[in-house]
């Protein structure tokens, strides 16, 4: 065994977490701006302070990746929760009925389209997309992001929360369908169900 | 046999994979002849779309120099 000295040890574990962090920033700001908006670079730096400090914890380096996702959604859960948030669940009878995709067709919005649900999608840009990701409850964000947009299986996810597969799939599910209805409330309220509303 | 409603309700859980083997085979014997649940999935496929696409963030330049300075002082935290 080699012998170091306690500020060289201390420096080296010090440097093996910021080689790790230094690679995931951009991922980790990513997922923080889908679960917490404008607050994602409080999150992170909480994140990175929290990681640092549980950095031994960590048996397989390799792992990294998902372990920093995981103290990130937990740093973005203190927070709503610091922020006197509840965990707000909705019930499944009160989304499950709508679909997005009949809803664009009933409506047809865009009446000289071919493509008119395509063309619905295309009016959102990015900050839309937050806004409306944002305005959804946690319980259901949190598995939508880390699914469709981290690229986790919601097998990975399930694990992560220590929640059974079905139960992590019922959440996925129901994030999906109020991510559609919130979808088209955004597009009404924003003005976006008009020919020609974006460039 | 089974509904459109019962088909839609799996479409998304039928893209990611996670369906079981025997729903699965229900699903796609339902697509099979039903057009309006065939749009829906496509559309499914177009919504998984939408969002990957959305999914990147330019890390502005000030915030990693934030994020980059919270690192050089982890020992000083």
């Amino acid at each position: 065994m080699r012998d170091h000295a306690p500020t060289d040890t201390q420096d080296a574990v010090r440097e093996r977490f910021q080689a790790l962090a230094e690679r995931e920033l951009s991922r980790l700001y990513g997922i923080a701006r889908r679960l917490v908006g404008d607050d994602a670079e409080d999150v992170v730096q909480e994140c990175l302070l929290r990681a640092y400090r549980n950095f031994a914890q960590l048996e397989n380096e390799a792992a990294g990746k998902h372990w920093l996702t995981s103290i990130l959604v937990n740093c973005a859960r203190d927070q709503w929760r610091a922020r006197g948030r509840r965990v707000e669940t909705v019930e499944l009878d009160e989304v499950d009925e709508f679909s997005l995709f009949r809803k664009i067709a009933d409506e047809d919005p865009f009446p000289y389209s071919d493509s008119v649900h395509l063309d619905f999608l295309h009016q959102f840009g990015s900050e839309d997309v937050r806004a409306v990701l944002t305005s959804l409850p946690e319980l259901y964000r949190v598995p939508l992001v880390l699914v469709h947009m981290a690229g986790y299986h919601v097998k990975e996810v399930a694990f992560m929360h220590e929640v059974p597969l079905g139960t992590m799939l019922a959440r996925l599910h129901r994030g999906r369908k109020l991510f559609e209805r919130e979808l088209w409330g955004y597009a009404e309220e924003n003005g976006l169900l008009k020919e020609g509303a974006r460039p | 046999m089974i509904t459109c409603s019962e088909a839609v309700k799996q479409l998304w859980d039928y893209l990611d994979g996670v369906v079981e083997e025997s729903q699965r085979e229900l699903v796609e014997e339902h697509l099979s002849f039903c057009r309006r649940c065939c749009g829906e999935l496509e559309f499914a496929e177009e919504l998984r779309e939408f969002l990957a696409s959305n999914a990147d963030d330019d890390l502005a330049p000030e915030v990693r120099a934030r994020l980059t300075a919270t690192l050089d002082g982890l020992d000083r935290a």
